[in-house]
């Protein structure tokens, strides 16, 4: 009998030591702080329940950083972290908020649109709990985040998942995705709300195209990319062009009528904006990589996703070289700036010009890192946690 | 809201039954069994993942 208590106690105390070393780890990841250093550029940084109340208190009441001109002219809104696991979308909006200035018009960036995906990672995805970008100071550490709401935020999910309104049946788990959400309801799951909340701040702030920024797995089909809704067709084609021919390779996609809830179709169908979804090649996401770890994240090569391509698995071209971050980002970045540019000239009157974001070449020349600013040498009052 | 809390209950529910079998068991086999299972299920109701 004492035999057996005295066992079974071991064997509770290795499970407790089992539990709170997970335990401490998620814990760590879910609380871990972005900070931002607000750069020179930022005019006002805003709450997402300046635009929707109810998200007042929940784990999306996301950071709005303004950037805003001089001048009056055009409104552009950026959303990074719709997808929190594609990291080139994140990072290209820090360095937006924290580089960008606007000389003319008015930009609105979101560096974590769906903040609660960014607190958790993939259950039983063995994906790593955060990752960090190496910078000319030591370094930053960002949450590695998800593709889903975090589900300490939002459940139970459905055995199917109804889109509201169009009722279209979905994957149960995309009842958690901010780009199956769209438009949103007030009075609906948090993911829902909070696309709720950004077509409230799209119509008030009269946004006139809304960037929505992805990173993609290379046996996805949509890859290297615009995805634009027929509003927007002129702008990506003529953006598409101009980067293969001076940049870099990427294509432009209509956005499907038939498939509800995403971005680029709701925004454009619902609201005046026009929204575009940029894809760049991200392997880590590929089902078929191998070890699932930071460095992939962030170096994007892996031997796997290279065979899968010589078996003409992939929509994307990858080589020993892989896919960095660097230029991944450099791709999100370029893009942005094309599409303002093109914006602009066809909009003389609603142009927005945008200085000190690095394009696509500078960006793989100095690294992401280069980029990101110190928050223990900035003023206080300039840092924000995402 | 009510259905989160529910699923909450129920998830105490679940790691008082597992505890308690753990409690019970005899076989040095199972208890390990038990209180791998309990795990995540202790996380969820920690609200730690």
């Amino acid at each position: 009998m004492k035999k057996n208590m005295v066992r079974k106690a071991a064997i509770i105390v290795l499970g407790i030591a089992l539990a709170a070393s997970a335990g401490v780890s998620f814990y760590r990841s879910r609380h871990l702080q972005e900070p931002v250093v607000a750069g020179p550029g930022v005019t006002q940084v805003r709450k997402l329940s300046a635009y929707f109340p109810a998200l007042r208190g929940t784990a999306n009441d996301a950071n709005v950083y303004v950037l805003e001109g001089k001048e009056p002219g055009g409104t552009f809104l950026v959303l990074g972290g719709s997808h929190p696991e594609e990291p080139a979308a994140r990072l290209t909006t820090w360095l937006l908020a924290e580089n960008g200035v606007v000389e003319i018009g008015r930009i609105f960036v979101l560096n974590s649109a769906n903040r609660s995906a960014t607190t958790v990672t993939r259950p039983g995805g063995a994906y790593p709990p955060d990752y960090t970008i190496a910078t000319p100071w030591g370094g930053q550490k960002f949450r590695m985040g998800d593709r889903w709401s975090n589900p300490l935020d939002q459940w139970p999910d459905p055995e199917v998942f109804v889109h509201y309104p169009s009722r279209q049946e979905l994957a149960y788990v995309d009842v958690r995705n901010l780009n199956r959400a769209w438009p949103g309801r007030a009075d609906g799951t948090l993911t829902e709300k909070t696309a709720y909340a950004l077509i409230q701040l799209i119509t008030k702030e009269k946004v006139d195209v809304v960037i929505d920024l992805h990173e993609a797995e290379l046996q996805y089909p949509v890859i290297s990319t615009i995805v634009a809704h027929q509003k927007g067709l002129d702008l990506a084609a003529m953006a598409s062009m101009t980067l293969s021919d001076e940049e870099f390779k990427i294509g432009m996609e209509k956005s499907p009528v038939e498939l509800r809830g995403l971005s680029h179709r709701e925004i454009g169908d619902r609201t005046d904006a026009i929204p575009l979804l940029f894809e760049t090649p991200e392997p880590f996401l590929d089902a078929t990589r191998g070890r699932t770890n930071a460095k992939l994240l962030l170096e994007g090569k892996d031997e796997f996703v290279v065979r899968a391509g010589k078996h003409g698995l992939l929509f994307e071209k990858i080589d020993a070289k892989g896919w960095p971050i660097d230029v991944r980002v450099g791709r999100h970045c370029s893009t942005l700036l094309q599409v303002l540019d093109v914006w602009s000239l066809d909009h003389a009157d609603k142009a927005i010009v945008l200085k000190n974001v690095p394009k696509y070449a500078e960006v793989i020349a100095k690294g992401v890192g280069a980029f990101l600013r110190d928050p223990t040498r900035a003023d206080p009052k300039t840092i924000y946690y995402e | 809201m009510i259905i989160t809390i529910f699923y909450y209950v129920m998830i105490a529910f679940v790691v008082f039954l597992m505890g308690w079998n753990l409690i019970r068991s005899k076989k040095w086999q199972e208890e390990v069994l038990y209180i791998i299972v309990l795990i995540p299920f202790l996380l969820r109701l920690l609200r730690l993942k």
